[in-house]
């Protein structure tokens, strides 16, 4: 049972994602047999079972597809920020493409640092980047 | 398999906040009862079925109780969409001559804080989980508000169309002497005053955390006749897996509020003789209240974003509504295990041995979880 943030295991099929975030890119797979967009990161495509990949430069804007407010009882390295908020961001490139972040302030990466009103499904946001222990987790911003 | 095998016999332990005994004892003892409960013996047990997340082998519960020659066994992963497919595995077993007596169970110690799953993980998150835990949505009740948010935006869902499924959870639990919520009633005050877990889900949109174990036995049609209760038939019996689902974060498909359970009531209805206006009462999968809703409209009791308010009109509940649902208190009120109590509870319904008995049940609607792999059951009082 850990006491720190958790971060993600980073394999060899993610491993091009987390190296994206590292230089201030958000990489999606792109099957390089038929060009579908897919994530989360894995081998194959599910439309055309090719195993060619491809990694796209996404542009780093989307909308709140949907949001929580997170309440204690929680993980101990979480509770300074709780409540805190979870959202789920689908990118302009691709609406079936969504992410899971935060919604953060410009000028905080705290992931309670935006007032609970702005918090809305439609919201238009951009990403931007806090480094855990080495792993640069995306996050957004209100445009 | 239609109408192949019945349910013969079920059992339970006591239902509590906090059980003395292991996992094991608990499950042999519910699995003790339900044989009795079908007068078989013991060492008549050849076939075993349950969920992965038991913390026990199939071996631990033949030894203890004396089973002498097991021939099927066989385990169903993914927690709460597991329980049908016990059930429904156990009855394949069964229909196709790989057992003649198969028994289901679950057992579960989840009331102290110590046992719950989210509580225990390491720092680097492996698997699909790895793409939302990072970011604070941590436990399983974070993961259905990302849902219900979203089904609040679409449908229009409310906060008051939740508390329509925990009110009527309550009230049948409040009729039901073995559920651990019997003596405390819970008014639509007391659910706005709660305490926000992941907003927009509150306090009591969560299960319970809670210990106990629950058993059936299912043996073939015409075993059944020569047992000591009547037969209970599993008349259908559906698994499923929807196209590019991820259990509980269920984002990353084109169309997230379409579920596995979707897939799972198509062919459940393809496979049965009747339609889901012919069922007397339903028993759904309910660790969380949104989760009711959303299969209420899967299994095509009302249409798409209209289970809000098809809850509002007191349809859910027993006396008076149209589709009483959950009528043990289910796991928000009853107990929670995975939901196997629901499977018991239809079984009571069609026995007609329910504390809020449906008058004349006899066709019921089994379901498990909602957004992950999932499963479902149609339970018959006769074969047609």
């Amino acid at each position: 049972m850990t006491t720190e943030r958790l971060l993600p295991a980073i394999d060899l099929h993610s491993a091009p994602f987390w190296e994206g975030t590292t230089h201030g890119e958000l990489r999606v797979q792109r099957c390089a047999a038929c060009g579908h967009l897919r994530f989360p990161p894995r081998p194959f495509c599910p439309v055309c079972t090719s195993d060619a990949v491809q990694w796209r430069a996404m542009a780093g804007t989307g909308s709140i597809w949907s949001f929580v407010v997170v309440h204690p009882p929680v993980l101990e390295a979480y509770l300074p920020f709780a409540p805190y908020n979870v959202i789920v961001v689908e990118l302009d490139e691709d609406p079936a493409i969504r992410m899971v972040g935060n919604l953060v302030s410009a000028s905080s990466t705290v992931p309670n640092s935006v007032d609970r009103a702005e918090l809305a499904v439609g919201r238009r946001v951009r990403v931007v980047f806090d480094t855990i222990e080495g792993v640069a987790l995306p996050l957004w911003t209100l445009v | 398999m239609k109408d192949a095998t019945a349910i013969v016999g079920i059992g339970q332990t006591p239902f509590a906040k906090e059980l003395a005994g292991t996992e094991v004892a608990l499950a042999c003892r519910a699995i003790r009862a339900a044989l009795a409960d079908a007068g078989i013996a013991p060492s008549e047990v050849d076939g075993l079925a349950s969920y992965t997340l038991e913390p026990l082998v199939e071996m631990d519960v033949a030894r203890n109780l004396g089973f002498s020659d097991v021939r099927f066994f066989s385990q169903v992963g993914y927690g709460g969409g597991a329980g049908c497919a016990v059930v429904g595995h156990a009855a394949m077993a069964v229909a196709t001559g790989h057992a003649r007596v198969a028994v289901a169970w679950r057992s579960r110690k989840r009331g102290s804080a110590e046992n719950r799953p989210w509580a225990n993980v390491e720092q680097v998150i492996e698997g699909h989980p790895a793409w939302s835990r990072p970011w604070g949505l941590l436990r399983p009740a974070d993961e259905v508000a990302m849902m219900t948010r979203r089904s609040m935006h679409e449908y229009g869902l409310t906060r008051d169309h939740l508390a329509n499924v925990a009110l009527a959870a309550r009230k049948h639990a409040n009729r039901n002497p073995d559920a651990v919520m019997y003596e405390r009633p819970l008014t639509r005050e007391q659910y706005f005053a709660a305490r926000w877990i992941s907003e927009p889900l509150c306090l009591f949109d969560n299960c319970l955390e809670s210990d106990g174990a629950v058993a059936c036995v299912v043996v073939s049609a015409e075993q059944a006749r020569d047992c000591r209760q009547a037969p209970v038939y599993v008349h259908a019996y559906a698994q499923a897996i929807s196209p590019q689902l991820q259990p509980m974060t269920n984002f990353f498909c084109p169309d997230p509020l379409r579920g596995p359970a979707w897939n799972c009531a198509r062919d459940l209805w393809a496979g049965a003789d009747f339609g889901p206006g012919d069922v007397d009462v339903v028993q759904l999968y309910d660790a969380f209240t949104p989760l009711v809703l959303w299969s209420l409209e899967a299994y095509g009791f009302c249409g798409r974003g209209e289970a809000g308010d098809f809850s509002s009109a007191s349809n859910l509940e027993w006396p008076g509504g149209s589709l009483p649902v959950n009528t043990s208190g289910g796991g928000l009120s009853e107990v929670y295990i995975h939901g196997f109590n629901l499977v018991t509870e239809g079984v009571r319904q069609i026995r007609g041995t329910s504390t809020n008995q449906v008058e004349d049940a006899q066709r019921c609607l089994v379901a498990s979880a909602e957004g992950v792999p999932t499963s479902a059951l149609l339970l018959s009082g006769s074969r047609p």
